[in-house]
């Protein structure tokens, strides 16, 4: 329980950081954050997009088995963007952030903490939270959104990949089938859930960073801890979301 | 306490005495009492040579000095303003005054020598880039390093990392610089060169330095004024040639670097006795 209190105080104080340097009571460090924007999205986008790229693929071919048999193959286009928007695209996205970005960032912060480097910034009247974590998690917050939407589009590419030249399924028909069986409802749950989810593995992993202790081992520890909490995290608020989104509204 | 002449915690006196005084530090970590009932003064210009063995204490001292760890009892006086009762932003706008040269550089890696040393310019005013441009080379020239600006950590030497944080410690022309074992892991020409640059600032400048040391010909050569802690309290206080006429039997094993004397390497027989037989665990 400490540690959650003591993670939420975190969390708090690091949207707090965004909210005063939106005001103008605290400078932002605006080049920092672009440095980690590219740092967190642009290097990460061949990556997710492969990933989702795979998903889609994978999604149609299991649909097809199953969708054949109840003679029902022309839902496969319906299936994987149902898929896509909702689950798949917000959660491959966040999980392969968390495997290259949140987990890079634990281990730079818990180094910079191991090397003195954070109490050097201290005695230097910078304070390691304007300097360190908000940044990341502005830079965060804006790319994780962006990266969920390119994923979804480059696995839906996936599925119409295999729905056309496998599958034969006619290609207007199948783009068609993917519009008509998805509502913008689907897109904005999607983009909010990636919202959401890069203000977890950030928050969790620069958390995990500043509480770095015990040299080098502690630094793999706590990267290893941040990379199990923030991929528990993502799948839980998964579930809250999806609850609130589609059973509860 | 009210016949202190010491000033109200919050007010900054227009020309403080001293730039530190320590009254009745006491700090502990569980059990153990880690400082007890520190007691010294550093005046103003002066240079503090901050001595004892390995875990004595010094550098738990020296973190409650830059106001990174809050002591258990007693007051700290930072050019003249009591340290553990400022708030953050009193706090980091008293650390503009100081500056602090750590053992290891603490160097931020990602960044080059030049943006180093101009990390706390930017970051504590709205000066002009190009300006604080002119200030990093004037603080690189100051410690020999004129051209390395575009060079990462990593790409130099440890003693030129050293002079790098000495130049960015002294970025906002502080009033005192604190260093933590400034010579550690240096040649002997590179210790003499990082103790140059320190008698020069306060000849020259007037900054006050304290220094946390085990290297005595680097202390002797540096100080106006040292204190020997040893398992946490200061047993011996004064000025270089006072210190070197100090009976105490555990200062001159120090200060000689005797192998055998009151400081203990190993357990007396009796203690490694009862440790061999787990007599001590409990």
């Amino acid at each position: 329980m400490l540690l959650v209190a003591d993670y939420l105080a975190f969390s708090t104080r690091a949207f707090l950081g965004i909210g005063r340097g939106a005001i103008g009571i605290e400078r932002l460090r605006v080049h920092a954050t672009f440095v980690q924007m590219v740092n967190v999205g642009v290097n990460s986008f061949p990556t997710v997009g492969m990933a989702c790229f795979f998903m889609g693929l994978v999604l149609a071919m299991q649909g097809a088995d199953q969708l054949q048999q109840l003679g029902a193959l022309d839902k496969v286009a319906d299936l994987v963007s149902f898929s896509m928007l909702r689950e798949i695209g917000p959660l491959i996205t966040a999980v392969v952030i968390i495997g290259r970005s949140g987990s890079a960032i634990t281990a730079e912060i818990g180094t910079m903490k191991v090397n003195q480097e954070i109490e050097a910034l201290e005695v230097m009247a910078i304070d390691p939270f304007r300097f360190l974590v908000v940044p990341r998690l502005l830079a965060m917050l804006v790319m994780c959104p962006c990266l969920t939407m390119l994923g979804i589009a480059l696995g839906l590419v996936g599925g119409w990949i295999l729905g056309v030249y496998s599958l034969h399924l006619n290609p207007y028909f199948y783009v068609t089938n993917t519009l008509a069986a998805v509502d913008l409802k689907d897109l904005y749950s999607g983009l909010f859930k990636g919202l959401v989810f890069g203000g977890l593995i950030a928050t969790i992993s620069c958390y995990y960073g500043m509480r770095v202790e015990g040299g080098a081992e502690g630094v793999g520890k706590n990267t290893n801890r941040a990379v199990v909490v923030a991929l528990l995290s993502v799948l839980a608020m998964d579930a809250v979301l999806t609850a609130f989104f589609f059973f509860a509204i | 306490m009210a016949s202190s002449p010491l000033p109200d915690a919050r007010k900054t006196p227009l020309k403080p005495k001293f730039a530190i005084e320590v009254r009745n530090l006491v700090k502990r970590f569980g059990k153990r009492t880690v400082l007890n009932k520190i007691n010294f003064k550093l005046p103003l210009g002066g240079v503090l040579a901050i001595m004892g063995g390995s875990g004595c204490g010094k550098t738990t001292l020296l973190r409650h000095l830059i106001g990174l760890v809050q002591p258990d009892e007693g007051e700290i006086f930072i050019m003249g303003r009591e340290i553990s009762r400022l708030s953050q932003n009193e706090l980091y706008e008293l650390r503009r005054s100081y500056g602090m040269l750590f053992q290891g550089g603490a160097l931020l890696q990602s960044l080059t020598v030049g943006e180093n040393v101009a990390l706390p310019i930017l970051e504590s005013s709205r000066v002009d880039e190009k300006v604080a441009s002119l200030v990093v080379k004037m603080k690189l020239e100051l410690v020999g390093l004129t051209g390395f600006e575009h060079l990462k950590p990593a790409q130099i030497s440890g003693g030129m990392v050293k002079r790098v944080a000495l130049a960015r410690a002294l970025a906002l022309d502080p009033d005192l610089i604190f260093c933590d074992e400034p010579s550690a892991g240096l040649d002997p020409i590179m210790t003499a060169v990082i103790d140059k640059l320190i008698c020069d600032l306060t000849e020259k400048l007037g900054i006050s330095v304290a220094v946390v040391t085990h290297d005595m010909a680097s202390a002797f050569r540096i100080a106006s004024h040292m204190i020997f802690l040893f398992e946490g309290q200061v047993v011996a206080e004064g000025s270089p040639g006072e210190i070197r006429q100090n009976p105490d039997a555990r200062l001159q094993q120090f200060i000689n670097g005797l192998p055998d004397g009151p400081i203990p390497l190993r357990l007396s027989k009796d203690d490694y006795l009862k440790e061999l037989l787990g007599k001590n665990s409990s």
